[in-house]
Formats: C-alpha cells, sequence, structure tokens
C-alpha cells in the first residue's frame, strides 16, 4: 500500500497504542531476564451433543497457567439463561466476563420480549460481540439449550465465526474428544447414553491432552429442566500421602499439634492500656 | 495494508508464548473453498464444498457456504468464516429492510451492491471473496462476483475460493452460454469435484441450489456419490 505516513486525528473506537507499549516491555524485560505475566488460559476439553430430548454439554475442570495447574477444579459450564448454557474455552477471563455480559443482556432482552430467550439469540449476541473485537477476545464457546423451538448447539469461535451442529469440541483437547464422537455418535440418542458419549470424550482429552485434567463436569439440559452434575466423574482423584516414618495416612491437613515446633524461650511483656472511651456505630444493613 | 500492519505481530507474539494451546486453534477459521455459480435462462445454479478449516484441522465438514441472503438471492462466501458470516448478516439485515420499504422482491444487483458497499469500505480489515447469485423479475437469473478487495463484476459463470485455481482449465474448456438447467447443475458438480480432489482446504460435500421464479431447490451430493474421475 503506498500511503504516506501522515499523522492524522485519533479516529473514534479502539486505540491499540496499549499492543505496541506491551510488545516493547515484554522485550526489555526478556533483555533483563524476567517474563511477563501470561494471562491464565483453559487449556481444555469443552463438547456438547444434541440428543433425542434436549442438549448434554460437557467440560474439565483444569485452568493452567503456562505449565502449573491454577485451578483444579475450576467451573466452564456457564450460566446464560434457566435454558441456556455455554461451556468456554481459551482465556478464563475473556470466557467468565463474556458469558456474563451475555447472559445478563439475555436477561434484559427477555424481560422486554416475554417470551423465555432462544439459544440463536444467544448465539448471535455472542458472536457479534467477538467479531467486533476481531478476535482479541479469547474466548471459544460451546453454547447449548432447549427453546420453544427444540434443541440447539452452537460452536462460537473468537473472531466471531459460529458452527451449528449435532455434535462439537473445543479447546485443546478437541480433537481427542471429536475422535469419540466421530466414532460413537448417533442421531436420537437416549440420555443416558448421551452422558456416556459426552464423558468418553472429555475423558479422552483428559488423559491424551496435557492442557486438559481432573474431573469431568457435565450439564444435561431438556425442555423445563436441568441437571448441573459438578463433577460427575472424578477421573483424576488426589492420592493418599503417606507419611514415611510411622506408615501413618497423611490427609494433607496443614494444622500441627501443639509441640511440633520446639518451644526454645519465652518473654511475656504485658502492655498496660487503661480503657478511655467506649462507642458503638451500628453498620447501616437496611 | 497499512492500517492492520500492527494486527499481525501482536497475534504472533501471543501464539509463541504458550505451548498447551495448539497452533491450529489459535489461528482464524478460514472457509478455504471451492465455490461457484452459473446463469441459465430462467434462473442460477449455485455451488460450494462443505469444509471449514483452522489451519490444518477441519472445524466443520458439513458447512453451508450457500447462505440465504433473500427468498431468490443466496451469497457463496469465501475466505474468513467470521468475516464473511458477518457481512452476510448485515446484508441480510440491509436487503430485508429495503425489500419492506420497496414492498417488492429486492434486486439481485442491489444485494451485490450492498456486498460490494462494506467489502469495498473495510477492504483493509476484511477478508472475504463472495458471489452473489439469485432471480429477479427485472434481468432474471445474475451472477455477481465481489472478490477480496472489493471489485464488482457482473459474469455469466464465475468461482471462487482456493480450489478455484484448479479448475479454470476445466470451466474455459466446457462452458459454453445458452446450458440448460441440468447442464449447468452436471457443470457445476463436476468442476466442485474436480476441486475438492486437488485443494487440500475444499471437500466434504458438495452443496448445491438452483434458485428460479418457482423458488429455491437445495440438494446435497454426498462423497460417495461424486462423480468419478480418471487419474487415480
Amino acid at each position: 500500500m503506498a500511503t504516506l505516513a501522515v499523522r492524522r486525528a485519533p479516529l473514534g473506537g479502539f486505540s491499540f497504542e496499549n499492543c505496541k507499549r506491551n510488545s516493547i516491555l515484554e522485550s526489555e524485560a526478556n533483555k533483563v531476564g524476567f517474563s511477563v505475566p501470561t494471562a491464565r488460559k483453559t487449556g481444555t476439553t469443552i463438547c456438547g451433543v444434541v440428543f433425542k430430548d434436549g442438549i448434554v454439554l460437557g467440560a474439565d475442570t483444569r485452568a493452567t497457567e503456562g505449565m502449573v495447574v491454577a485451578d483444579k477444579n475450576c467451573s466452564k459450564i456457564h450460566y446464560i439463561s434457566p435454558n441456556i448454557y455455554c461451556c468456554g474455552a481459551g482465556t478464563a477471563a475473556d470466557t467468565e466476563m463474556t458469558t456474563q455480559i451475555i447472559s445478563s443482556n439475555l436477561e434484559l432482552h427477555a424481560l422486554s420480549t416475554g417470551r423465555q430467550p432462544r439459544v440463536a439469540t444467544a448465539n448471535r449476541m455472542l458472536k457479534q460481540m467477538l467479531f467486533r473485537y476481531q478476535g482479541y477476545i479469547g474466548a471459544a464457546l460451546v453454547l447449548g439449550g432447549v427453546d420453544c423451538n427444540g434443541p440447539h448447539l452452537y460452536s462460537i469461535y473468537p473472531h466471531g465465526s459460529t458452527d451449528k451442529l449435532p455434535y462439537v469440541t473445543m479447546g485443546s483437547g478437541s480433537l481427542a474428544a471429536m475422535a469419540v464422537f466421530e466414532d460413537r455418535y448417533k442421531t436420537g440418542m437416549e440420555e443416558e447414553e448421551a452422558k456416556q458419549l459426552v464423558r468418553d470424550a472429555i475423558a479422552a482429552g483428559i488423559f491424551n491432552d496435557l492442557g486438559s485434567g481432573s474431573n469431568i463436569d457435565l450439564c444435561v439440559i431438556t425442555k423445563g429442566n436441568v441437571d448441573y452434575i459438578r463433577p460427575h466423574d472424578e477421573a483424576n482423584k488426589k492420592g493418599v500421602r503417606h507419611g514415611e516414618l510411622e506408615g501413618v495416612q497423611l490427609t494433607g491437613d496443614y494444622r500441627y499439634k501443639r509441640g511440633t515446633t520446639a518451644v526454645l524461650s519465652k518473654v511475656v511483656n504485658p502492655l498496660d492500656l487503661e480503657l478511655l472511651e467506649e462507642t458503638v456505630q451500628t453498620m447501616d444493613t437496611s | 495494508m497499512a492500517a492492520a500492519s500492527m494486527m499481525p505481530i501482536f497475534s504472533q507474539n501471543v501464539s509463541s508464548n504458550s505451548d498447551l494451546v495448539p497452533e491450529w486453534s489459535r489461528q482464524e477459521v478460514s472457509t478455504g473453498t471451492t465455490i461457484m455459480a452459473v446463469e441459465y435462462d430462467g434462473g442460477v445454479v449455485v455451488g460450494a464444498d462443505s469444509r471449514t478449516t483452522t489451519g490444518a484441522y477441519i472445524a466443520n465438514r458439513v458447512t453451508d457456504k450457500l447462505t440465504r441472503i433473500h427468498d431468490r438471492i443466496y451469497c457463496c462466501r469465501s475466505g474468513s468464516a467470521a468475516d464473511t458470516q458477518a457481512i452476510a448478516e448485515v446484508v441480510s439485515y440491509q436487503l430485508g429492510f429495503h425489500s419492506i420499504e420497496l414492498d417488492e422482491p429486492p434486486l439481485v444487483e442491489t444485494a451485490a451492491h450492498l456486498f460490494r458497499a462494506s467489502c469495498y469500505r473495510y477492504r483493509e480489515e476484511l477478508m472475504a471473496g463472495i458471489l452473489v447469485a439469485g432471480w429477479d423479475r427485472r434481468k432474471g437469473g445474475q451472477v455477481y462476483c465481489v472478490p477480496i478487495g472489493g471489485m464488482l463484476v457482473r459474469q455469466p459463470v464465475s468461482v471462487g475460493g482456493s480450489g478455484s485455481s484448479y479448475i479454470y482449465g476445466f470451466m474455459d474448456s466446457n462452458y459454453k452460454p445458452g446450458l440448460s438447467k441440468d447442464q449447468c447443475l452436471d457443470l457445476t458438480t463436476k468442476a466442485l469435484t474436480l476441486a475438492m480432489e486437488r485443494d487440500g482446504s475444499s471437500g466434504g460435500v458438495v452443496r448445491l441450489a438452483t434458485i428460479s421464479e418457482d423458488g429455491v431447490e437445495r440438494r446435497v451430493i454426498l462423497g460417495d456419490q461424486l462423480p468419478k474421475f480418471s487419474t487415480h
């Protein structure tokens, strides 16, 4: 593009000045040996499936910060409305805030229309917001719910494209989960069969992907009923530590008996304080 | 691309940090595609493959790239999935509103101009190659091509997407003006099959639609029913 680099008045809208600053800071920090704090990403496996009477959504529960597990039991299935739930993969803060914003707007919309919200509405709102931010909001979502037109399942990508499908997977473990779906998905499954399929798909993600782990959460949505099963399956139960000397089970309790640490000396200095005045100010709780 | 120069640098920096999140999940979803539209006397035939990719992973193997803009106007989308979905939704809204104001079915040329307006104005930010095709009472079946950059040109037959490069020769030698509807359907099916065979970013099933005064007729040709060619 042969355009002159002329200074022009700042246009309305977004300013990405800080992005330049951030990349300069990062290179400066690296020179001195520090690293910039990374956003916490939910390296994740999330998936959803349409069955005969509704939707089953599934998610693992591990949140990672680089190579360290930040949260062993985080909740990735977010509430959007009584009949619509959304699983989120990508940057934890982005999925949390985006789903909360759309949930709030959808509640207002439902009050305005006087009707139960539709999944297509939630899909439109999410995709329009994500497109507006051109992929900078790192939220990859699996949106599912049952409304007056039946069960619907959407996958929503960070740049704002959506796909309406009978089964979807997202996150770093999505390939493993998709392999399970492609093998065993059938139209018109029963609820138990669908739950088992989703559980197996998430388990495939947990055991074959480093970014996913811990437990399996499920959410079964049917017309008029939601089953939020957390946890459905504790796929990775933490083992019990045994004390080396006594062979006694240590429960991981960090409260120690008095006397564990030996007291060498003790000095008591009493402070002579005189009570001058006592006033009580009640808190206004109305 | 003076305005957008900051963006690619930023996204590459962020991507390189995280090892746990694989390459394909960070890339934008794209309809690396083959799309085609042909005019015949009385209507148009539009066709597309069904593959949407994020890098090397197929995000959706049964995509519908033939998007309804109005009752007798469809568009074929290629390029960035997010960009083309957003533009198609905006144009659907604008055209629907315009049609209500006019109190008559909108012209295909109007739809094409609306697409061009968005694609040209935001040409630096968007990556969208679109074929607008449909039927109206004034000029019958029409195909308009709105490639990346926002040009607008009417053509009797047009192909688009990454797979189109492989079938220009086939199109040049096999298209003649004055084909019937069934000949157009056959031509489109063969062309899309050949492109899907050679282009890695195109594949899945062939989706076809015929738009005429009588309405829209959609069909799907599954993998095993595609025509077979001899070089394999």
